[in-house]
């Protein structure tokens, strides 16, 4: 009797688990399926055509034309600093210093670049580059795009490091064994044997930190600062699809929440397109890897 | 008497394996030389962010960390509203995401049918996706609304409870640290959940199947077995989770009411480190300003430290592995 009673108990006590456990899926899914539904409605009937003629002002007749182009550019110079660097830094770790200490620090070190809060970065880009220039120029140039893309390289880098780190170590040795058999010397065997190996995965660490620097705010927000004009140049004050949502959401006027759901529109659909199509690639790649 | 054509050719070889080692040596300096450039990012953070707020640590020294008061015309600041606010948001986002992560762990690793764990956790990750200024309007036209309703019933219910209850005292107004901390529980979910159901396939499949044949349920085998197997690599998540929250910025800041209070309630608005600098920066000068990037420097230390526990908890199960 008493073993039966522990037995139930036990059932017992399993079934309210294994249900709390779906519950917490559910509800996972539950506000990402909120979320996105939130979005795609409010931007859905917030899109509009002028959206992409009109720039960004604070009237009802506002549009979000410079943001646009202003954070094309910004990401694109981000990008410009940031694959380079990250891949070269990435291939250091994979075969330089695979198994050194210093191999090991930054590695360590990198992923904890990964989750540092970017508003830091941003006062970090703030304080070496912002202040500088604007003291070098008497005031000339102060908050720039350039600024801005330095602040998101910093948040792409270690997504690129990392990737290309994990990338190139699953490049079979016995491939580095062959063309050094040959007499190649290991940059040679680096750029045109493992590098040429791995493109695809490193093509998609450089598109995942494009998903992951394209929709930050924050280190945007004293380094480009926003700007209410078309400007190209990057060393002007320079809008970006986030932050002119930041603003247009800090304003009372509804009309202008509206333009800020059509903006977190499309920055969500790109973000999220782009770090889908970045994993079912990485997805795929590794299987037939292993 | 010309050369003898063997000997140039050896010379060749010689000049050539000369350059190729010259080229070798450049090239491993300048990946090292990029490698290093991480080292760099990160303690130049810290360094610069040290330097911007000098004026305030220095000059107000213990004060900065003890002091409740933040007044830019007085030039009195002092940290404690703003560190109050992003201990309470994290830990309430800890509460909150600890538990459901772990379900939805369990949920990925142990229940849910093969093909629907892939589609599952994909579409759980995506929500680390989503860039938090998305969180933050939803949060501030959707969700602020929703706790408006939802407070007067927490008040009425939770708020009666001795002690407790002083938490959900307040203005029903949906603003506040309540609502901060369940915004940032949903963006820290996909990190804290992905972390987990990695270090829970890890487990040795003939300790889980041992404990199966001796009679276990699923639930014994998750809590008595994965758990203590994996328990480092999941603390290790769990600051993982914590990091992120204490550095989220553009989620909470619509959310939390920016006000310098420190209450016992959690229905009350309040401020955070990230939420004080995203909201005053650009209008500040001078001490201000200075006031602020010292708050990013404490910022920055403290999440430092918290995500450098994180990586070593998960390093010690990953050293584990490989032995």
């Amino acid at each position: 009797m008493m073993a039966l009673d522990i037995y139930a108990r036990r059932r017992a006590t399993n079934v309210v688990a294994m249900l709390l456990s779906g519950l917490a899926a559910a509800v996972g899914l539950a506000f990402l399926i909120w979320i996105l539904w939130i979005t795609v409605k409010n931007g859905l009937s917030a899109m509009d055509f002028k959206l992409f003629t009109k720039i960004t002002a604070y009237a009802d007749e506002g549009g979000l034309a410079n943001a646009i182009v202003g954070s094309l550019i910004m990401d694109m110079i981000a990008l410009a600093i940031c694959a380079p660097v990250g891949v070269l830094a990435g291939t250091f770790l994979a075969e330089y210093a695979n198994r050194t200490r210093l191999g090991a620090v930054i590695r360590f070190l990198n992923d904890i670049l990964l989750s540092a809060p970017s508003i830091v970065l941003g006062l970090f880009v703030y304080v070496i580059i912002v202040l500088p220039m604007s003291n070098l120029t008497h005031g000339a140039v102060s908050f720039s795009g350039l600024a801005g893309a330095i602040a998101l390289a910093l948040i792409g880098l270690p997504v690129i490091v990392r990737t290309t780190d994990e990338m190139l170590q699953l490049v079979p040795g016995t491939l580095r064994e062959a063309a050094l058999s040959l007499g190649i010397p290991q940059w040679k065997l680096t750029v045109q044997v493992l590098m040429r190996a791995a493109v695809s995965g490193i093509v998609t660490g450089v598109l995942l930190a494009l998903a992951r620097l394209a929709g930050e705010t924050a280190p945007l927000l004293f380094t480009a600062f926003g700007n209410n004009f078309m400007v190209a140049n990057p060393l002007d004050k320079m809008a970006s699809i986030p932050v002119a949502i930041y603003q247009y959401t800090n304003d009372p006027n509804p009309a202008l929440h509206a333009i800020a759901w059509a903006g977190a529109l499309l920055i969500t659909l790109f973000v999220l397109l782009l770090s889908l199509s970045a994993r079912w690639y990485l997805h795929r790649h590794q299987v037939t890897h292993d | 008497m010309p050369s003898n054509p063997a000997i140039a050719v050896i010379r060749n070889a010689d000049q050539r394996s000369r350059a190729d080692a010259r080229h070798d040596v450049w090239f491993r300096g300048l990946l090292k030389a990029c490698a290093l450039l991480v080292l760099v990012a990160l303690l130049g953070a810290a360094f610069s962010t040290l330097w911007g707020g000098r004026e305030v640590l220095f000059g107000q020294g213990l004060h900065f960390l003890t002091s409740d008061a933040w007044n830019p015309v007085s030039g009195d600041y002092g940290a404690l509203a703003p560190i109050f606010g992003t201990l309470v948001t994290s830990i309430i986002a800890l509460i909150l995401a600890v538990p459901l992560s772990f379900g939805i762990a369990l949920f990925l690793t142990e229940i849910a049918p093969t093909w629907l764990r892939g589609p599952v956790a994909t579409a759980i990750e995506l929500l680390a996706s989503i860039p938090s200024i998305i969180y933050g309007m939803w949060g501030l036209f959707v969700f602020v609304p929703f706790m408006a309703r939802v407070e007067p019933g927490l008040s009425a219910t939770l708020g009666r409870i001795p002690l407790l209850g002083k938490l959900f005292e307040g203005p029903p107004i949906g603003l506040g640290l309540l609502t901060a901390g369940i915004v940032l529980a949903v963006m820290i979910l996909p990190f804290v959940s992905s972390v987990m159901r990695e270090v829970f396939q890890t487990v040795p499949n003939r300790l889980k199947e041992s404990s199966y044949a001796l009679g276990s349920t699923t639930w014994e085998v998750v809590w008595d077995i994965v758990l203590p197997y994996t328990r480092s690599a999941v603390i290790g998540g769990i600051f993982l989770g914590l990091g992120r929250a204490l550095g989220e910025t553009m989620a909470v800041t619509f959310v939390l009411g920016n006000a310098y209070n420190i209450t016992s309630s959690l229905l009350m608005p309040g401020t955070s480190i990230s939420s004080s600098i995203a909201n005053e920066f650009n209008e500040a000068v001078g001490t201000h300003r200075s006031a602020l990037i010292a708050l990013g420097f404490l910022l920055f230390v403290v999440t430092f430290i918290v995500l450098l526990v994180s990586r070593l908890m998960l390093r010690q199960l990953a050293r584990r592995e490989g032995a």
